[in-house]
C-alpha cells in the first residue's frame, strides 16, 4: 500500500505528533489549575482576607491572616535548624566522597520520596504524644525534617559543580579545610545553594499532611509556639472539604495566596540562577 | 619556631578534626532520622500488631467502634485495595504521557523551546498537593460527574468497573488526579535517564539514515530501558504515598468494589481522615500507625530500588559526552 519510504516517514510523523500531544496534554491541568485559582481566588481577595482570622466553618466573613502567619512562622522555624544541618550534610557529601557518603546520599534521596504523611505521624509520636499538646513547634520540626534531605542533596550538587582546582588552590595556600569550604567553595556555589534552599522552602510551604497531626489548626493568631497553629495548607483542606460557600471562597483565596508564594519563589530562583539544581523535583 | 607559631600550627592540625566532626554529625543525622522514623512508627503500631497480627493486612472489615461495644475489628485490605487500584490507574495514564513528555523535551523540542518546556513542567511539579486537591474537588469532580463518567457508562457500561452510581467522587477521579500529579516527576526522572544516553548512540543511528523515531526506537529506548522502568517505580512510590489530593476526591469509604465510580479509600487517606477522630481508642490509633508503617515500608523499598538503578545508570555514563 505505502512504499517503504513513506511508511518510515509516516511513522516518524506519528511519533512527533504523539510526543508533542503528550506535552500539550500535560500542560492542560496546569493551565486549568492556574485559571480556576486565579479567577475564583481573585473573587475572594478583599481587605478582610488579609486582616481577619479564619472564621468557624459555616460562618460568614473572616480572612486567613492567622493561616498566613502560621505558615510563615513554621516554615521559618523549620529553616532555622534544617538549613544549617542540610548545608553541612551536603558539604560532607562533597568534601568526603566515599562509601559512607554514597549511602548517606542514597538515604537522603530515599527520604525525599517518603510520603509526607509518614513524616507527620512520626513527629506526632516523637513530640506531640510526649508533650500531650499539638503545637506550631512540632509542625515546624516536621517541615524541617522534610527540608534536611532536600537541602543536603541540592548543596551536594552545587558543590560538585565547583571545579576541584579551586578547592586545591585554597588548600595549597595553606587555608584550613573549614575556611576553604566557607570562604571559597560555598561562596562559589552560593547561587546554587540558595536556589536549593528556596526550592525546599517552596516545597514545604505547600505541605499539608505533616501539619495535620502536629500543628493541627487554629482559629486564632498564634500566641505561643507551643500552641496549635493555623496554616494556609490545612485551612485550604478544612475549608475546601466543608460544604459551605463562604468556606470555599476562603479556600480559593488561601490557595491563590499559597500558589502566588510558591510559584513566585520557583520563578525567582530559576530566573536568578542559571545553575541547574537536581534532586528537588 | 616561636611559641605562638607552634600554638597556631597545633590549632590548625586540630581544626580539620573538629571540622570533619561537625560535617559528619550533620550527615549522620540523615540516617538517624530515618531509623528513628522506623522505630517511632513501629513503636506506635505495637498494640495493633499484637491485636491483629499479620491478618491485619488481609482483613476486609474496618469497624473501629463496633455497635454494642466490643474490641475494634480492623483490616487494612480496603485501604490497600484502594491504593493499588488508584496507583495502577494513575500509572496507566501517566507513564505513556510522561515518556512522551520526556522524549519531546530531549529529542524533539527545538533548542530555544527546551528551557521553557522544562520550566512549565517544573511549575506543574511545584503546585502544592492541597491545591491539586481543592481543584480536584471543586472543578474536576463536577467535570467527571457531568461529562466523563456518563460517557464511560454509556459506551463501556457493560464493564463492571464502569457500573454503579456516579457522583464524581471515587477511585477514577483519584486515579486521574494522581496521574496529573506524577507526570512532572515521572517525566523528569525519565528525562534524566534519557539524557544519559551517550550522544554517540544517537549520532550513529542518524548517520545510518534513521528518522527521529527510528533513532529513538533503536538507540535511545533500549539504552534507557532500565532507567525508564526505575522512573516508573519511583513514580509509583510517589503515587502510593500521595495524601491530600486523593483524600479530597476519593470519598473515603472503606469498601472493596470493582466499580471505579464508587467512593473508596487509600492507605494515606485513611490516616489523614481518621487520625484526629481516634479519641482514646488505643488499638484504633495503633492500627493507623501500622498503616503508616506499611506505607513507609513500601515507599522505602520502591525509592531504594528506583534510586539505586537511576544512580547506577548515571554513574555508568559519567565521563561520557552528555546530550
Amino acid at each position: 500500500m505505502f512504499s517503504f519510504h513513506s511508511r518510515r516517514r509516516i511513522s516518524n510523523v506519528v511519533f512527533i505528533a504523539l510526543a508533542s500531544t503528550c506535552f500539550c496534554v500535560a500542560l492542560i491541568p496546569l493551565i486549568a489549575i492556574l485559571y480556576e485559582t486565579i479567577i475564583r481566588g481573585a473573587a475572594a481577595v478583599s481587605i478582610a482576607l488579609f486582616t481577619q482570622v479564619t472564621p468557624p466553618i459555616g460562618q460568614n466573613g473572616g480572612g486567613i491572616l492567622n493561616a498566613i502567619e502560621g505558615s510563615l512562622v513554621m516554615v521559618g522555624f523549620a529553616c532555622l535548624f534544617a538549613v544549617p544541618v542540610g548545608v553541612l550534610a551536603g558539604a560532607f557529601l562533597a568534601e568526603y566522597p566515599g562509601k559512607f557518603g554514597y549511602y548517606v546520599r542514597l538515604i537522603a534521596e530515599v527520604l525525599t520520596g517518603v510520603p509526607s504523611i509518614v513524616t507527620g505521624i512520626f513527629v506526632y509520636e516523637l513530640i506531640v504524644a510526649t508533650q500531650h499538646r499539638f503545637s506550631a513547634f512540632s509542625g515546624g520540626v516536621a517541615l524541617g525534617f522534610m527540608m534536611i534531605p532536600i537541602v543536603a542533596i541540592s548543596t551536594h550538587e552545587s558543590l560538585k559543580l565547583v571545579s576541584s582546582s579551586i578547592r586545591e588552590g585554597g588548600l595549597a595556600l595553606g587555608i584550613s579545610r573549614a575556611k576553604t569550604l566557607v570562604y571559597i567553595l560555598l561562596s562559589s556555589a552560593r547561587s546554587g545553594v540558595i536556589t536549593g534552599i528556596a526550592l525546599a522552602v517552596a516545597r514545604v510551604m505547600g505541605e499539608t499532611a505533616p501539619l495535620l497531626f502536629t500543628a493541627l489548626g487554629s482559629q486564632f493568631m498564634m500566641t505561643s509556639i507551643n500552641g496549635p497553629a493555623a496554616s494556609l495548607t490545612v485551612s485550604i483542606f478544612d475549608f475546601g472539604t466543608s460544604p459551605y460557600d463562604n468556606a470555599h471562597t476562603l479556600a480559593w483565596g488561601a490557595a491563590l495566596v499559597l500558589l502566588a508564594i510558591v510559584l513566585s519563589l520557583n520563578v525567582i530562583v530559576r530566573v536568578a540562577s542559571r545553575l541547574k539544581v537536581t534532586g528537588t523535583e | 619556631m616561636s611559641e605562638l607559631d607552634e600554638n597556631r600550627a597545633r590549632k590548625r592540625a586540630r581544626t580539620p578534626d573538629l571540622f570533619f566532626l561537625l560535617l559528619c554529625i550533620a550527615a549522620v543525622l540523615i540516617p538517624i532520622i530515618t531509623v528513628l522514623m522506623l522505630y517511632e512508627i513501629g513503636n506506635g503500631s505495637v498494640a495493633s500488631i499484637e491485636a491483629f497480627g499479620a491478618s491485619f493486612l488481609w482483613g476486609s472489615d474496618w469497624i473501629p467502634n463496633p455497635p454494642g461495644g466490643g474490641p475494634p475489628i480492623l483490616g487494612a485490605l480496603p485501604a490497600i485495595y484502594g491504593s493499588v487500584v488508584t496507583t495502577g490507574l494513575a500509572l496507566l495514564l501517566a507513564v505513556p504521557i510522561s515518556l512522551g513528555v520526556a522524549l519531546f523535551q530531549t529529542e524533539l523540542a527545538p533548542v530555544k523551546f527546551r528551557a521553557p518546556s522544562l520550566f512549565v513542567i517544573e511549575m506543574l511539579a511545584a503546585v502544592p498537593s492541597v491545591v491539586y486537591g481543592l481543584w480536584g474537588l471543586l472543578a474536576l469532580v463536577p467535570f467527571m460527574n457531568l461529562y466523563v463518567n456518563p460517557q464511560l457508562q454509556t459506551y463501556l457500561g457493560f464493564l463492571p468497573i464502569f457500573q454503579g452510581p456516579n457522583t464524581g467522587l471515587g477511585m477514577l477521579t483519584a486515579g486521574v488526579i494522581l496521574a496529573i500529579m506524577i507526570i512532572p516527576y515521572g517525566s523528569s526522572v525519565m528525562r534524566e535517564v534519557i539524557s544519559a544516553v551517550p550522544r554517540s548512540q544517537r549520532e550513529a543511528s542518524i548517520a545510518l539514515g534513521a528518522t527521529q523515531w527510528e533513532m529513538v526506537r533503536t538507540s535511545v529506548i533500549p539504552f534507557a530501558r532500565t532507567g525508564i522502568i526505575a522512573a516508573v517505580v519511583l513514580a509509583m512510590g510517589r503515587a502510593i504515598g500521595e495524601t491530600m489530593a486523593v483524600t479530597m476526591v476519593i470519598g473515603n469509604v472503606a469498601r472493596i468494589s470493582p466499580s471505579l465510580f464508587l467512593p473508596a479509600e487509600t492507605i494515606p487517606s485513611v490516616i489523614a481522615n481518621e487520625f484526629t477522630e481516634v479519641a482514646g481508642n488505643d488499638v484504633y490509633l495503633a492500627a493507623l500507625f501500622e498503616l503508616a508503617l506499611v506505607l513507609f515500608a513500601i515507599a522505602l523499598i520502591m525509592n531504594l530500588v528506583g534510586r539505586v538503578i537511576v544512580n547506577k545508570l548515571s554513574f555508568k555514563v559519567r565521563g561520557d559526552v552528555r546530550v
